[in-house]
């Protein structure tokens, strides 16, 4: 199934983890899905490339999924990576989508924890609801939420490798 | 399950470079960010080992420009050719939205190929992607070495559904951005009829 993201959804997301960044001290704080692809940030997501974050994170929970799986574990639900000054705290959230906290000595990992776990409900949610609507949505016929690609046409696509 | 950002005005594309060890998948990618203007690239990555074999992938975002107001942005990963590697080959599959396979053109490479593209298929399987309904070109690379098999020869063996070929050279370019925009036009032909 696919999970649409409107402004909406977005704005439900950020919040979440804008909250979280503020009251776990964060540096930045990303949510960012299984293949790799960023969802939302807060905070110093600037001076972070946040595109090679998103893919190196997705890969090692890949590996370590796969690790899990070796073993007989369904998952290792947290990775944490401590540096000499910034740690990196990485969990699945609601089984749909990969949280990264970044943080340095003004937070602590006992901190992070717990206003992951707190966070954690809340995305859940959110995502409960996009699936309901998403399910309401196939069920009421594919004319419901139009997309816009699918007004794409041959000329579009030439365009995109003119030159 | 996939996310689509509507909301960021993004088409987000995973395009995976498939093939046989030392077939030219890294330095498809190698040569594609040496061409590209700086502002439609993202670093790319190469998690490899010492001898600069693939390890886990090679990452390469290329932003091309938008479509509808979307911007639409590519993701291309390599995976990791050496047989042994095959549970990281598996995981960099996940989630693609099509696939270019390069062939090593070589003689002594064809059952490589071979294998190779079985393994491809199995792979998908795995994730629930089937081969014949994905996006997909196929790359009869290292054309420039003396004992390679001709191009009638390649395809008869290798070639899955009709899909697109191309002979590459790809240290020189040669194919290499003709395959690339084969596949992506695919995906955003693919992408339309959803
Ligand atoms: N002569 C020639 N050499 C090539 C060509 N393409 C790649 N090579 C060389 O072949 C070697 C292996 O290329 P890579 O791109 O690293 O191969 P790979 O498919 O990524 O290999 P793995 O990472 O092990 O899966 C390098 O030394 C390349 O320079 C080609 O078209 N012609
Ligand atoms: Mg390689």
């Amino acid at each position: 199934m696919n999970l649409v993201l409107y402004e909406d959804e977005i704005r439900a997301l950020e919040e979440v983890l804008q909250r979280l960044r503020q009251d776990s001290n964060a540096r930045a704080v990303f949510l960012i899905d299984k293949n790799g692809q960023q969802l939302a940030g807060a905070g110093a997501t600037d001076s972070i490339d946040t595109t090679s974050l998103a893919s190196l994170t997705a890969g090692n929970v890949a590996a370590t999924d796969g690790l899990a799986k070796l073993i007989g574990e369904r998952e290792f639900s947290v990775l944490f990576h401590e540096g000499q000054r910034e740690h990196i705290h990485i969990s699945i959230v609601a089984k749909r989508a990969i949280l990264v906290v970044i943080f340095d000595e003004r937070s602590s990992l006992g901190l992070v924890r717990l206003r992951v776990k707190r966070a954690g409900q809340e995305f859940e949610k959110i995502f409960d609801l996009m699936e309901r609507k998403a399910r309401d949505a196939e069920a009421g016929g594919p004319e419901q939420r139009p997309t816009p690609f699918s007004e794409i046409t041959d000329e579009d696509i030439d365009a995109l490798f003119s030159d | 399950m996939t996310f689509i950002n509507y909301a960021a005005k993004e088409i987000n594309c995973k395009i995976v470079y498939y093939g046989p060890g030392l077939g030219g998948k890294t330095t498809n990618l190698q040569y594609i960010y040496s061409k590209t203007a700086p502002e439609a690239k993202g670093k790319m990555i190469s998690l490899a080992t010492e001898t600069d074999r693939t390890l886990f992938f090679d990452f390469l975002p290329l932003d091309l420009g938008a479509i509808r107001g979307f911007t639409t942005r590519f993701h291309l990963y390599t995976v990791p050719g050496q047989v042994f590697y095959d549970a990281s080959r598996k995981l960099i599959l996940k989630g693609a939205d099509g696939v270019v396979f390069v062939a090593d053109s070589q003689r002594e490479r064809m059952e490589s190929n071979i294998e190779s593209i079985r393994n491809l298929e199995v792979n998908l399987k795995e994730h629930g992607l089937d081969l014949k309904a994905l996006p997909y070109a196929l790359q009869f690379n290292k054309r420039d070495l003396p004992n390679i098999l001709s191009v009638e020869e390649l395809y008869r063996v290798l070639n899955f559904k009709r899909e697109p070929t191309f002979e590459a050279v790809a240290p020189a370019g040669r194919g290499v951005f003709d395959t690339l925009k084969s596949v992506a036009k695919q995906i955003l032909v693919e992408l339309r009829k959803r």
